[in-house]
């Protein structure tokens, strides 16, 4: 592994595997276990640097690493320094200063994780920058996929909404064509970027023509504000156009899985039946996350402890 | 003061001495030679005219940590510039008599170039009435180049007023072109690249979309226009049109646009960060061959000096622009000069003598003839430099070219027949 992971992009089929592999070993490793914690970070400190507010991936990355018994120093923009107009850079020296291992950084900025780190001597871990990438989402989703389908090589993936604003399908459009599988976006024109053309994808603007051939439908959320910037006309027309409901779910395959990345839409993108049928994988995602956060954290600290 | 420059290849032609008396040049011929005179070698130097730059922010009032008008006009003599068009979109913005006879005295004063300040077009550059263009002209700063530059005149009906209200001035209107409304939240050149990286696309069409409107407004009032900061193939086209037309626009490129690519952004260092974007290389040719055929008419630095803390930032909050008086000669010959695009006489004609007559400066653009004034410059195409920010005289780093070694040293400067740059280095 690289010292950070910055973007999906950036990683190689076998180093994605490797995240996959380590995360499934670490799960094995805790199952059944009382004491869910390994001492494999003792003694080292990782922050949480969190820029926009997002509890679920901050959690998850909190557990992630006091299960591997690290200390975590949660450092969030709000009640900060940062609010009196520090400026990225000296917040990193700061928190390098005092010790930290590993940032884990939530930024609304695309960039801001690569830029940290050519400010630190330590890892940086992209816990989502902007519109640009969210990597770990893309590895527990991928982890996920291939612990319930078995494989992802040919898998065939339907990433379905506000790509153009999304960092997780950026993230899930790298990492899964890597691992092999076969991705399209589905979306309204309006919410596909200009030179998606250049992605190793297929794109289409018509869910019911692309449902019935997918093995993974992934929604994503679609904000309500984008409305108003006339993305989509109306709420209900999008949901009636683009939005997984039970009749939509009944075109799907036996064994294809719907997932989401959090947090839902209910009735919007998603018909809460459909998110609490069994082919939702929504909480079994929240539960892999940890593992691999786990594992990232474990492969770019734990190897030159 | 008088000079003789001994053996400099005027435009690159053959070697010849040039006598600089009284500011101006009183003989240019074979052994020349003048009781007291300074002698300056010019052995294998190309003398140009000094050039003009028609697009410089020298930040004072406002922002004198990141530029002054004399650190300015250092660098700006030091890029062998002897006039320099100082942007209105200073604190206090330019845009009463006040503020421009302020930036010109300080011109003056600083005394290594001749400064030339724009005027504001409307008032705080908020796009909403028509600053008092006639009192700017007529004060001791003599402005004939208006421009809101960093915000485009969204409004066409404002836009054709500000067109037609110059023509009594014998003014020009210098566009930035951009309309707000597609370039809302823009981080860079919208395409391939900025769908990758998760910024936000600036698109080609929201430049050619004004430029477009605003040639034909141009031609419908029978008035000057001028289109800052070309970066675009489709601009080029546009221009291309306008000018078989007969419409009065005259254009500017920057040195960045004609050598960077969006490339540059993938690193997410705002060094790179720039307003209009780096486009692709399709565009960076097309505006190559639109500087070479005379389509685009000058080269214009838009040197924009930045404070560390404003680009050492993450992209989207880092202030776009970039530094350019001291690379922009350079960085014409690698892209032009170099590859046969321009002979000397191009250069000088699209760095001296175009804006000049763009701005109607007198005494600037002439040719290196006796009588003329001695405004000029000594380059050593055969040097190459390697860019080092911190030997740069601006008083701010954000050079992109910072490690990059580009052809082409200016060895001396004079402004009437005075030297304000001599062996590369400023004089004191």
């Amino acid at each position: 592994m690289k010292r950070h992971l910055l973007e999906a992009a950036d990683l190689d089929r076998a180093d994605a595997t490797l995240v996959l592999d380590t995360a499934a070993q670490i799960d094995q490793a805790l199952a059944g276990r009382e004491v869910k914690k390994l001492p494999t970070l003792r003694g080292r400190t990782v922050v949480n640097l969190f820029y926009e507010d997002s509890t679920r991936t901050r959690i998850s990355f909190e557990l992630a690493a006091k299960r591997l018994s690290a200390d975590v120093i949660n450092f969030s923009a709000k009640g900060s320094s940062v609010s009196k107009g520090e400026s990225l850079k000296d917040t990193a020296l700061t928190l390098e200063a005092m010790g930290s291992d590993a940032i884990v950084v939530r930024h609304s900025a695309s960039g801001a994780p690569h830029r940290l780190a050519n400010w630190v001597r330590g890892s940086v871990v992209n816990a989502g920058d902007g519109t640009h990438e969210h990597p770990t989402q893309a590895l527990l989703d991928a982890y996920t996929i291939r612990r319930r389908l078995g494989r992802l090589d040919g898998v065939r993936v339907a990433v379905v909404g506000d790509v153009l604003h999304s960092r997780v399908a950026r993230s899930n459009v790298w990492l899964l064509t890597t691992l092999g599988a076969e991705v399209t976006l589905v979306a309204p024109p309006t919410l596909l970027p200009v030179g998606v053309g250049s992605w190793p994808v297929t794109v289409s603007y018509d869910l019911d023509a692309v449902l019935p051939k997918a093995d993974v439908v992934m929604m994503l959320r679609v904000q309500l504000e984008r409305m108003n910037a006339s993305f989509f006309p109306s709420a209900r027309e999008y949901s009636r156009r683009y939005g997984l409901d039970a009749v939509r779910m009944a075109a799907l395959g036996d064994d294809a899985i719907v997932m989401h990345p959090g947090p839902m839409n209910r009735g919007m993108e998603i018909a809460a039946d459909v998110a609490d049928s069994v082919r939702s994988t929504i909480v079994e995602q929240v539960g892999n996350g940890v593992s691999v956060r786990m594992a990232v954290l474990y492969l770019l600290l734990g190897g030159n402890a | 003061m008088t000079t003789i420059v001994k053996g400099a290849r005027v435009l690159g032609g053959d070697p010849a001495d040039l006598l600089l008396e009284d500011g101006r040049i009183a003989a240019v011929g074979e052994r020349l030679s003048a009781t007291g005179a300074t002698v300056v070698d010019a052995d294998g130097l190309v003398a140009l005219p000094g050039l003009v730059d028609l697009h410089t922010h020298l930040r004072e009032p406002g922002r004198e940590d990141a530029e002054t008008v004399e650190t300015g006009s250092r660098a700006a003599a030091l890029g062998g510039y002897t006039a320099v068009h100082a942007m209105a979109n200073t604190d206090p913005v330019a845009d009463t008599a006040g503020v421009v006879e302020q930036v010109w005295r300080l011109g003056q004063q600083a005394g290594l170039v001749d400064v030339v300040p724009v005027g504001a077009v409307t008032v705080g550059l908020r796009g909403e009435r028509l600053a008092e263009l006639g009192a700017m002209a007529d004060s001791a700063a003599r402005v004939r180049v208006f421009s809101d530059d960093g915000h485009c005149v969204a409004d066409p009906a404002l836009m054709r007023r500000a067109l037609e209200y110059v023509k009594a001035l014998d003014g020009v209107v210098a566009q930035h072109a951009e309309e707000p409304r597609l370039t809302v939240g823009a981080q860079m050149n919208e395409g391939d690249r900025s769908a990758r990286l998760g910024l936000t696309g600036w698109p080609a069409a929201a430049e050619e979309a004004v430029i477009a409107r605003d040639v034909l407004l141009a031609q419908h009032v029978g008035a000057r226009l001028h289109v800052c900061h070309v970066s675009t193939a489709g601009s080029v086209e546009i221009l291309r049109w306008a000018k078989s037309r007969g419409v009065q626009v005259t254009a500017e490129v920057t040195p960045h646009h004609l050598l960077l690519t969006e490339a540059c952004a993938e690193s997410y260092d705002p060094v790179f960060k720039v307003n209009p974007p780096l486009r692709t290389d399709e565009d960076v040719h097309a505006l190559r061959a639109g500087l070479a055929d005379g389509t685009i008419d000058a080269v214009a630095t838009d040197h924009a000096p930045h404070a560390v803390e404003d680009k050492e930032s993450e992209w989207a909050s880092a202030r776009p622009g970039m530094l350019g008086l001291e690379q922009a000669l350079s960085v014409v010959l690698q892209t032009l000069v170099e590859p046969g695009l321009l002979d000397w006489a191009g250069v000088a004609d699209r760095m001296s003598v175009r804006p000049a007559a763009i701005g109607r400066l007198d005494g600037h653009g002439r040719p290196i003839a006796p009588g003329e004034p001695a405004n000029l410059l000594l380059l050593d195409p055969a040097a190459r430099v390697t860019v080092d920010p911190a030997a740069l005289a601006s008083r701010s780093r954000n050079t992109p070219y910072a490690g990059r070694e580009l052809p082409g040293r200016v060895v001396a400067t004079f402004l009437r027949g005075e030297a304000t740059v001599l062996d590369g280095k400023a004089v004191e």
